[in-house]
């Protein structure tokens, strides 16, 4: 046993950086500062875009950092670590191996022999509740069965320190549900060697389920924002007022616009402002939804982890939607609360014509991106420009993929405003309108 | 336990008895190979063949053997020339646009230069001929299967990958636990591919003719070269018989089982509705000796489990930037210089052996078998897509013809080229013309089989849509069918024009007897200088085909098969 005051996982200063297509860093994960003590579980919530898979792999030893210190009991990390295991939101399973041998896997790695590796295979595989699937392939598992594979295949190497990349994200509710409680019920008999878990959520009613602490990651780049502990006591009820009150403390925290690093307040949307991936119907139907929330004092609002909660919009899209209405100027976000505009009031209200004509009005002056699309389409006498030509710009301060995916979403919200049209197969916006 | 009991020594059952002689068998290729190998022989002598049609299984296990050697070498060189590619960055700069060129080369093209070269390796010995027989098939077969087993060590997914890393498996583990398991479905389609392209190439490459000797090993290939000097239809008719026989073995005992077992490797986690179904796997699972024979990989893997060192858990030290930028700056600065040099030797050479007028006249003659490649896949495209799409959209009818056109994509085409040169003789035809069908005889069931694939394919929601807005003849066809096809018959199209080029050598100069019918067209070029054992042109006419066929793939083909796969693809 190690000393108990030593963290299993300690980080300091922790950056790490991409480089763009023209060589230059993108910073992910800025200034990370934290750790897992022992006998804790700590969850690690944030929006996509928060770095928080890249800190996990990181940890894991799969990617180097590229500043600051990353130590494992003490030892400085520079690979993939003994005694760590990881558990995948895909699973991860290899699927021309059988269940058993998928678990058995970890153990080959470490040269454990034939017979000793199939016992302890199959103890881990009865531990997890999988008995009778050993010789199954995975295509023939549900998806809650397969990462229940996933699991037996990360216990089986008795592992001090657990890894989980959003493990119940891929499941169905009632599955996922099912697979926390059997993790919980694991972790508190002590049946196995585990001495820390770390896990990666965007669910935020699953962190205040599991964590014994919280970390909330803030995005642009990645960095602690916040720990709330959390000290309510195991099997925790959902339906109880502590639990409520602290799930909308952490709504409150996670704002849907990141935060500027400099003066704390929302980054201002600049030409490369990694816009969000939402759907234009999604958008609609949040904003007829908070339509007919109206409070005493004749505004709209309601409370994001209610929101989350009783609607349709699940947590993962939920923070995009919002960020999205937010910088169209459909709605505001305060403190885990959304409120419509009169904007987005209209919006609400409108008939298709009218909805678009206000959707390209907001476009046009909110998005500077749009805005110099449309101006360098107008410049030019052929009223045609390459793709190529913007997603460079882009490319100067985002990711490839970023770059790529903030395009595709200013090309499916201008051909909604019809503020400019694309052709796909020659990649070129244009000012044509096909339906003349 | 189950476990436990399968190590015990399993006693032959009902199978084994069938089973046994079968393994028995196949020992005894194999000591048939190596006896046929070390036959005394000088140039210029000939090997007897015989024309008793009673000679012919011989011949046939002959030229059967000769195949399973050259997938067995390809098979080795795949996994060392890919894994290098694949793991190592500066063997990537130079093997893969390698691959790519020795893709494009015409296999028939070189054989009279390997044979000569073989022969000196082996002087007074027919090793020397075996093997660059051998050889002809293996590079026949080989750039594709390479090709296939490169793509998936370079496309693993990512997350299989971590875990591989993050649970430490050694390099060993890793390559046959994660890379090679995943490389196996695009590998074996490859393989499969090869094979079947490969029984034409062993069949011509049997029997050439060298600088006006005629070099022959004893084999099916040689058979019907000896029916074609002695004009004896009989003989060739008992020939193709035999080959008729010889694939169907070969799909029944070789292809079917080894794609059902195969099965497993695919990737998608999802159960899938069809399963391919092997009799002699099912049957070889139901018998003790299998259960025997797979105890061997395993004991096997468990000594390699235990003697290989664990990987080291650190990362790799990485190259500091600029220590990359040197080694960068060297391997280009060595490249860059012998680049030149080979240009500049180049430079120096062509015009010593060649006037321009000789060169200008090669290349119009590759202009002439282009336009003649260029044609044939079109007319069989008019033909076989609207044909493959009604048997496409029939399921019965699909399951029938998809087998019969793979088959008859395996069987060697030249084996039917007496027949049609005896047509050309007997009505006196234009040979420019009708010489032309025999280079895409063997490769227009690849257009076949790939359109019937993507037609049975097209999703039902699609046609049932079609049908109620009451989409009919051509407005249908436009509409759905052709679009739904394009990326399929693409595909299929660049196998038949790949091999249309390789069948311009044997189909440009076609005999029968004393008679000899000669097309116009670099193909005819290349077997005439090989037959008069003019090596310097051979050479020029191989290059100057590989740069059509590469500049033909890069402009026109691969653009096509882009754009269907951005606009046409149905997922």
């Amino acid at each position: 046993m190690s000393n108990a005051t030593t963290p299993l996982f300690q980080l300091e200063q922790v950056r790490k950086t991409f480089k763009n297509a023209d060589g230059e860093d993108l910073v992910i994960l800025d200034d990370v500062q934290m750790e897992l003590r022992e006998g804790e579980i700590l969850v690690i919530v944030g929006r996509s875009g928060s770095g928080k898979s890249t800190l996990l792999r990181i940890l894991a030893g799969l990617m180097p950092a590229n500043g600051g210190s990353v130590r494992y009991q003490g030892k400085a990390v520079n690979g993939p670590v003994a005694g760590l295991a990881m558990v995948f939101q895909s699973f991860a399973l290899f699927p021309w191996l059988t269940v058993l041998q998928n678990v058995e896997l970890g153990l080959e790695a470490l040269r454990v022999p034939r017979k000793e590796r199939q016992e302890r295979a199959l103890r881990a595989i009865d531990l997890i509740g999988l008995d009778g699937f050993e010789s199954a392939y995975p295509r023939e598992l549900s998806g809650g069965m397969r990462q229940r594979v996933g699991f037996a295949r990360a216990l089986v190497i008795d592992p001090h320190c657990l890894l989980m990349d959003e493990p119940f994200s891929a499941l169905d509710v009632l599955t996922g549900e099912t697979l926390r409680t059997d993790l919980l019920d694991l972790w508190a008999e002590r049946k196995t060697a585990l001495r820390g878990i770390l896990l990666v959520s965007h669910n935020i009613e699953e962190a205040v389920l599991m964590a014994d602490r919280i970390l909330i990651f803030g995005s642009n780049p990645g960095r602690v924002r916040a720990e709330i502990p959390v000290t309510l006591p195991q099997p925790r009820d959902r339906e109880s007022q502590d639990f409520r009150n602290l799930v909308e403390q952490v709504y409150a925290m996670m704002t849907a616009r990141p935060i500027s690093k400099t003066d704390g307040k929302k980054e201002p949307v600049g030409l490369a402002y990694r816009l969000p991936h939402t759907s234009i119907n999604r958008m609609a139907g949040l904003l007829e939804a908070l339509a007919t929330l109206e409070k005493h004092d004749g505004t709209f609002r309601a409370n994001l982890s209610e929101l989350a909660g009783d609607t349709q919009f699940s947590v993962d899209d939920l923070f995009p939607l919002v960020e999205a209405l937010e910088i169209l100027g459909f709605a505001e976000s305060d403190a885990g609360e959304i409120s419509l505009t009169p904007a987005g009031r209209l919006f609400a209200e409108g008939s298709v014509q009218e909805r678009k004509g206000l959707f390209a009005r907001h476009l046009m002056e909110r998005v500077p991106l749009a805005a110099h699309i449309r101006a360098i389409l107008d410049e030019r006498p052929s009223h045609r420009a390459p793709a190529d030509r913007f997603l460079r710009e882009l490319e100067d301060q985002l990711s490839e993929d970023e770059a790529q995916t903030v395009l595709d979403t200013i090309i499916y919200w201008g051909r909604y405003a019809e503020i400019f049209a694309y052709e796909d197969n020659a990649a070129v916006f244009t000012l044509e309108d096909p339906g003349h | 336990m189950k476990l436990a009991s399968s190590l015990a020594f399993p006693m032959p059952n009902r199978q084994d008895l069938i089973a046994i002689p079968l393994v028995l068998a196949v020992f005894f290729l194999i000591a048939h190979i190596s006896r046929g190998m070390a036959v005394p022989f000088h140039l210029g002598e000939s090997i007897a063949i015989s024309s008793s049609p009673w000679e012919l299984p011989e011949y046939a296990l002959d030229t059967v053997s000769r195949m399973l050697t050259a997938v067995v070498c390809s098979l080795a060189f795949t996994l060392g020339y890919a894994t290098l590619a694949a793991k190592n960055r500066y063997a990537e700069k130079i093997l893969v646009p390698l691959l790519d060129i020795l893709q494009s080369v015409p296999i028939l093209g070189y054989l009279s230069i390997t044979v000569t070269g073989f022969m000196a390796l082996f002087p007074g010995s027919l090793i020397g001929v075996q093997l660059a027989v051998v050889f002809a098939v293996f590079t026949s077969q080989v750039w594709n299967m390479t090709f296939a087993l490169y793509q998936g060590l370079t496309t693993l997914p990512k997350d299989l990958d971590e875990a591989a890393r993050l649970y430490r498996l050694n390099a060993w583990q890793r390559f046959w636990k994660l890379e090679l398991p995943f490389s196996v479905p695009g590998l074996l389609w490859n393989t499969m591919m090869s094979m079947s392209g490969g029984w034409f190439f062993v069949v011509a490459a049997e029997a050439i003719t060298v600088a006006g000797q005629t070099v022959a090993v004893p084999g099916i290939g040689s058979y019907i070269a000896l029916a074609i000097r002695n004009k004896d239809l009989g003989a060739i008719f008992w020939a193709i018989a035999t080959m008729v026989v010889v694939i169907f073995l070969y799909d029944f005992l070789l292809f079917r089982p080894i794609v059902a077992w195969a099965d497993k490797f695919k990737f998608e986690t999802s159960g899938d509705l069809q399963k391919p179904q092997s009799a002699v796997l099912d049957f070889l699972h139901r018998t003790r000796l299998m259960r025997l024979v797979v105890l061997l990989p395993r004991a096997l893997w468990e000594a390699s489990v235990r003697l290989l060192p664990p990987a080291s858990g650190q990362a790799r030290q990485r190259p500091s930037a600029g220590q990359k930028a040197w080694r960068d700056g060297l391997f280009y600065g060595v490249l860059a210089v012998l680049f030149l040099a080979a240009l500049w030797q180049l430079g120096l050479a062509i015009p010593r052996f060649f006037s321009w007028a000789e060169i200008g006249h090669v290349f119009y003659l590759g202009a002439v078998t282009a336009l003649r490649v260029f044609v044939l896949v079109l007319l069989s495209a008019l033909i076989w897509v609207p044909i493959g799409i009604k048997i496409g959209l029939n399921p019965r009818l699909t399951a029938q013809v998809q087998g019969l056109a793979q088959f008859l994509a395996a069987f060697p085409a030249n084996l039917l080229f007496p027949l049609v040169v005896v047509l050309i003789l007997t009505f006196h035809l234009n040979v420019n013309i009708w010489v032309s069908p025999l280079m895409i005889l063997g490769s227009q069931w690849y257009i076949v089989f790939n359109v019937i694939g993507a037609a049975a394919a097209l999703p039902g929601d699609l046609k049932e849509a079609a049908r109620s807005f009451g989409l009919r003849g051509w407005l249908l066809w436009k509409r759905l069918l052709l679009p739904g096809i394009f990326p399929g018959f693409v595909t299929g199209a660049i196998t038949a024009s790949g091999g249309a080029w390789n069948a311009s050598i044997v189909a440009e100069v076609v005999s029968w007897g004393s008679h000899t019918l000669v097309a116009t067209g670099l193909g005819a070029y290349i077997t005439l200088a090989t037959g008069s054992g003019q090596m310097e042109k051979v050479a020029l006419g191989i290059g100057v085909m590989s740069l059509y066929v590469i500049t033909v793939n890069r402009f026109f083909w691969r653009r096509l098969y882009r754009a269907a796969e951005r606009r046409f693809r149905l997922d």
